[in-house]
């Protein structure tokens, strides 16, 4: 399945991974981060951190707080620009795009869809309508960029039922369908945290990022959005998470990357962070490091 | 609610009034009979006042509940009944704004009355998509009404084109303004945005002004051509080429007044259909998304930039074809008629109506303009009477009129959303 003409480069950049061969078909890349820096003023919130996802897996992105992980995130997904370092995307059978060069919309045209922390839906349009402006690039290409539909010509219908049919799936799949027609900020905690996902699935991204999608979860829920990740991962897009759920982590990435004070500490399996002493040292305060334990 | 604490209620109630008549009603300078000023005091008239609030604030805690009072923006029983009736409302109010100059009774005057508030009407439904629906706080919206009006008068002036011709022209560049306003200061959010475009509105009226050898300055322009009938123009003269020697009917005064009428009404109706129809387009759901949360926006693709200045402009245009038509109805333009005032009441027809309501947008400039016109005879107390009006809107009806938001699509059925979801945008 790996074509032939993957870039040599890849091995060059020292981002080899270090799995087994049996994982050689989920191998390829899609996101690549190498020595990204951001600093605020005299702060450096990222320092060097270079590593990569791979296509068709769930990375995690974990650490302490403050360790910087929110700001990588920004910066993967054009809230911020980065002091220094490359972001690079790579799509199936594409060639590779500088994300760290585009402005803020263009990230998501390219194929990286986003939710945050603290949710940002659309609070007072329906659940149905979330979803539709998350396809606008696609249906406003269909209006004729807004002339044409005004006119009424006949393009616009079909493009619109098609979004409305991919919402509808989106719905479903989130187990939101019969809340569609209520006003987003209407609905409960756990159903606006599943709606920000399926509107940034509408977007049909190449990699979906999710800032602590079980913040704020119960168990029950947790487990259900573990669910949900798992199938977004098995219809073939990539996923990458800051989350501070443990047994969300660790039951669901295929890679954890883990960052503490701004610098990438480690970057393997889950088991194989699990038992690396730096990252147990991050977290638990050894040493002269004393930051909170929390997980 | 117990008698005691009723009563209590109705003494605070009491108290602020007095504190607000003291000054206003009890002391009152007067010339007297030497021709000096004596102060007069009315204590008599305070007590009179206080003494009202009193037993209305009495009547209407023990009637209706201290409920009754409370504001509201959620879709209560009563509003749900009202968009029931809202549902035939717009029909009846189109119908009637349709017939109006064939009921009898209805003259040159209350034409007149119809033009003008048609006119604010349009200007309203214009604004409503930068404010309403974008969520863009402009201050200074009649900039893009002078543009419209001075750009349909010097043309017609100093090249001899038609108002069929200048009504595009008109609305493109107000658009274009619109859109070279909006490059630099879209960027801005919030009150910064609200400055920036109060002070475009004054810096076009101040060109406008001084600008003596193009505009005429404060003279304005006067004899600015009427519009004529697909050519043929309105004469009392009659005869051949005419629009009354045409038709073979007596040459009446009217006819252009009806006719102008038919013009601002089918103009106003464009811009109601085109904001409603991009309102269940992508275009109309980005303004809406952009309103409520700019950030997400981005992370969906959506170029903010783009997006902010297509409804800046095409709310300017919709002022541009506004001015256009005041211009040819009026024969005369100046910097007069474009002041801040003029931003203001239309911002006002835009946020009493409720944000994003074309239904409510309309009742309001019908009230508002058609009310003032109406009281004319209460002379300076109208101000008061309308004042009072609008504070009662806005303690029980925060969020104007129709505060609810009707969504663009459903799966089944179309429910209200209450105004406290709806975002009012940051600018």
């Amino acid at each position: 399945m790996m074509p032939a003409d993957e870039p040599p480069r890849v091995e060059e950049d020292g981002l080899t991974r270090k799995m087994t061969g049996d994982r050689r078909v989920h191998r390829e890349m899609i996101l690549e981060v190498a020595n990204l820096t951001m600093r605020f003023g005299g702060l450096t919130a990222v320092s060097a951190v270079s590593f990569a996802a791979s296509r068709g897996e769930i990375t995690a992105v974990i650490g302490p707080n403050g360790a910087g992980k929110t700001t990588l995130f920004n910066c993967i997904t054009g809230f911020y620009r980065p002091t220094g370092g490359a972001i690079r995307l790579h799509r199936a059978n594409e060639l590779p795009v500088d994300l760290h060069l585009l402005p803020g919309h263009r990230i998501a045209r390219a194929g990286v869809a986003r939710t945050f922390q603290n949710i940002r839906l659309f609070p007072g349009m329906t659940a149905l309508e979330n979803l539709l402006v998350a396809q606008h690039v696609k249906l406003m290409a269909a209006t004729g960029f807004g002339i044409g539909a005004v006119l009424g010509l006949s393009r616009y219908p079909k493009a619109e039922r098609q979004a409305v049919e991919l919402a509808r799936q989106w719905l479903s799949a989130t187990n939101l369908l019969d809340r569609a027609d209520d006003p987003a900020g209407a609905l409960p905690y756990g159903a606006q945290r599943r709606l920000e996902i399926a509107r940034a699935m509408c977007t049909e991204p190449a990699l979906l990022c999710l800032d602590e999608p079980a913040a704020g979860l119960n168990p029950r829920e947790s487990d259900e959005l573990a669910r949900l990740l798992l199938e977004i991962r098995g219809q073939g897009t990539s996923l990458l998470l800051i989350e501070h759920d443990m047994g969300v982590v660790m039951r669901i990435s295929d890679r954890v990357v883990v960052l503490d004070h701004g610098k990438l500490i480690a970057d393997a399996a889950p088991a194989a962070v699990q038992g690396d002493p730096k990252v147990i040292a991050a977290y638990l305060g050894e040493g002269d490091e004393d930051e909170e334990a929390e997980a | 609610m117990t008698p005691a604490q009723a009563i209590r209620d109705a003494a605070i109630a009491a108290a602020v009034a007095f504190g607000l008549f003291v000054m206003l009603v009890g002391l009152r300078t007067d010339v007297g009979p030497e021709g000096g000023l004596i102060l007069r005091q009315r204590w008599g008239q305070v007590a009179l006042l206080c003494g009202i609030v009193f037993a209305g604030r009495l009547a209407i805690t023990t009637l209706a509940g201290r409920r009754a009072l409370q504001p509201s923006t959620a879709p209560g029983p009563w509003t749900a009944r009202l968009q029931r009736a809202g549902k035939l409302l717009a029909p009846a109010l189109l119908a009637v704004a349709l017939v109006l100059p064939a009921i009898p009774g209805i003259g040159r005057y209350e034409l007149d009355i119809g033009i003008l508030v048609l006119t604010y009407i349009m200007l309203g439904w214009g604004l409503n998509i930068v404010v309403g629906l974008a969520g863009l706080l402009d201050l200074g919206y009649v900039a893009f009404y002078a543009i419209g009006a001075y750009s349909y008068a010097l043309l017609a002036q100093y090249f001899g084109l038609s108002f069929w011709i200048c009504l595009p022209l008109a609305g493109i560049l107000a658009a274009f303004w619109g859109v070279l306003l909006g490059f630099p200061v879209l960027r801005l959010r919030g009150d910064y945005l609200a400055i920036v475009t109060l002070a475009f509105g004054e810096i076009i009226r101040v060109v406008l002004l001084n600008w003596t050898e193009l505009t005429n300055g404060p003279n304005g322009i006067s004899g600015i051509p009427r519009p004529s009938f697909f050519g043929l123009p309105f004469s009392m003269a009659g005869g051949e080429g005419t629009f009354a020697g045409f038709f073979g009917i007596e040459p009446s005064p009217s006819h252009r007044v009806i006719f102008l009428y038919y013009v601002i009404f089918a103009l106003a109706l464009l811009t109601n259909w085109v904001t409603l129809r991009l309102r269940r387009q992508p275009l109309g759901r980005a303004w809406e998304a952009l309103r409520e949360d700019e950030i997400a926006c981005r992370a969906l693709g959506i170029n903010i930039t783009t997006t902010k200045l297509t409804a800046f402009a095409l709310g300017a245009m919709f002022g541009g074809f506004a001015g256009a038509f005041f211009a040819t109805r009026q024969a005369f333009i100046s910097p007069e008629s474009f002041t801040f005032i003029e931003s203001a009441i239309i911002l006002a027809i835009v946020v009493l109506g409720g944000l994003g309501s074309q239904v409510g947008v309309a009742i309001a400039a019908l009230v508002m303009i058609g009310g003032f016109e109406v009281f004319r005879g209460l002379d300076e107390w109208r101000m008061l009477v309308f004042g009072g009006a609008m504070v009662v809107i806005m303690v029980l009806r925060p969020r104007g009129l129709v505060g609810t938001r009707t969504p663009s699509i459903a799966l089944g059925e179309k429910r209200a959303i209450g105004g406290d979801l709806v975002g009012e945008g940051r600018g």
